[in-house]
Order: C-alpha cells, then structure tokens, then sequence
C-alpha cells in the first residue's frame, strides 16, 4: 500500500473527487476517529493519526479501485500507519508468544460457576454492571498486536481476510492473535472483577468495594 | 484450523468465536445454530460471548473531539487547493 501511495502521489483529482471525499470522510469521521483512539489510546495520538491516514488517502486516492470500498481502505492504511509508526517508536516487540495460553481463557466459564450459580444469573449481571470505562481499560491493556486486531474486527467489523492484507500476515495468524486477545481480555475483566470482590453478594473475596 | 463436523460442546464453542464474526462456513454455522438451539450452556456462552463482543464495539464510539472535526475540516480545505485540477 505504502508503494501505491507515492506512485500516484501526484495524480490528479478532480474537484469532484474532492467533492465526494469529503462526504466520505465527513461520514466515517466517528468510525476512524474511534478505532485511531483505541489504537492509540492517546487523544492527541489519535489526532494526528487521524489527519495523517486522511492526507494518505487523499494523495493515494487514484489507487482506490473500487470506490464502496473506500471505508475498508481507509481503515486499512489508518492501522497500517499505526503499525509502521509504532513499530518505528518502539523497536517493533513481538509478543505472539504471549498469551499462547489465554486463547482458551472463557470469562463465561469463570462466572458460570456453582458457587455463584446459587444467587441468579452471575454472567449476565456481570454484562449489566460492566463499566465502559472497565472494559476500555482491560482493552487498552492488551498488547499492540493483539489490540489492533481486536479493534480491527470487533470495533471496526472488517473480515479476518481484510485485517490480514491490512497489517500483512497470514488468516491464520488474525486468528490466533483474535483468540488471544480476547483471551487476554477476559482475563483482565476477571482479574478486575475478583479485585472489585464480585461485589453483589460478597461470597468470593472478602474485600470491600 | 480443520472444520469437521459439531459432534459436542467441545466443537462448538472451538467455532464460536467465528460464528459471531460472521467467519464461518454455511455448513457449519447451520449445525453450530443446532447446537445451541439445544444445548442450553452453550447458548448461554454464545449470548455471553456476543453481548460482551457488542460493548466492545460500542468502546469505538466516541465522541470526536471538536478539535478533531476543525483539524479535519481544514485538511480537507487544504486538500482543495491546487494542485487540484
């Protein structure tokens, strides 16, 4: 994608193109706004990820073969500027080692259980009073790899197909990264949970909130 | 991963995760589906799963800060100026 981008930097556009441009962008504002902050999870990262993956856009446009499918693309060279600029800043970690073991981490099994059992419906509770604000920092915690994927396709929706052309790896790795994070997920919101005392009935850790 | 076909809870919950990511072939999503018509678990899991997989989208709306909508408004102001044609 980088390639296409500087060979057709200079093409031209027309001011219909710009016309329709920006009603798209005007559009999917919220959408590339949300996934740069998870990404980032930074304000002001997110900003400027956001106006950098534009101006991509703009100067690659004439690459952009078929036009419905303007969201994915920008979708795909937004996570691909992350991913180029943070592997650049960070000396490019590989963590796909981690968390081989919490692919199969179930939070439902967790809360599922006997013991808890007794006194209602303990996963749907646990849904019901789970705060934004918990689960976005038990997202934010993940490890890169593992969070762009989750933010590619839970966030965004994209198809494990589209995620893997965008960050350039294999189906089967968006697979085992997805599994992974969403292992790993789970198991900060039950670490958070057991924190927190299970706090409804008190019957797991004695803690007070 | 090989796709063989749902015999137990086993197989079902391995595929679905990719059930609810609208990954999964007709085939199997068919008999995933008849699985947890019956198997009351294993809906409960897959509802679990895909109620916690919804508030996860809803972390991607966000209010965009004005700040942001300015920046971008005059980028694209930026963008109109030649070298257009």
């Amino acid at each position: 994608m980088e390639d296409d981008v500087t060979e057709v930097a200079t093409a031209p556009r027309t001011t219909a193109d710009h016309a329709w441009f920006s009603v798209q962008v005007e559009s999917m504002l919220p959408d590339l706004y949300g996934a740069a902050a998870r990404l980032c999870r930074s304000r002001a990262d997110a900003e400027d990820l956001v106006a950098e993956s534009l101006t991509k856009a703009w100067q690659g446009l004439a690459s952009l073969r078929r036009r419905e499918a303007f969201r994915c693309w920008v979708l795909q060279i937004l996570a691909n500027t992350y991913f180029s600029q943070y592997r650049k800043a960070r000396g490019g970690p590989t963590v796909d080692s981690m968390g081989a073991d919490a692919a199969d981490f179930s939070l439902f099994e967790r809360l599922h259980q006997p013991i808890l059992l007794w006194w209602g419906n303990p996963e749907q509770e646990f849904l019901n009073d789970l705060l934004r604000e918990d689960l976005r920092r038990a997202l934010d915690q993940l490890p890169d790899q593992y969070r762009t994927v989750v933010v590619l396709v839970d966030i965004q929706d994209m198809r494990y197909g589209e995620v893997a052309e965008c960050l350039e790896i294999p189906v089967g790795t968006v697979r085992s990264r997805l599994a992974r994070g969403r292992g790993l997920l789970q198991q900060h919101l039950w670490q958070q949970a057991r924190e927190a005392g299970l706090r409804h009935d008190g019957t797991v850790e004695g803690e007070t909130p | 991963m090989t796709h063989l076909d749902i015999q137990d809870c086993e197989d079902a919950m391995r595929v679905l995760a990719e059930h609810l990511d609208r990954e999964l072939d007709q085939r199997l999503d068919r008999q995933l589906l008849e699985h947890l018509d019956s198997c009351r678990s294993c809906y409960s899991r897959s509802e679990f799963d895909r109620r916690l997989k919804a508030q996860v989208k809803d972390l991607g709306r966000e209010p965009v800060p004005a700040t942001v909508v300015d920046r971008v408004h005059e980028l694209l102001r930026d963008f109109a100026l030649p070298p257009i044609v």
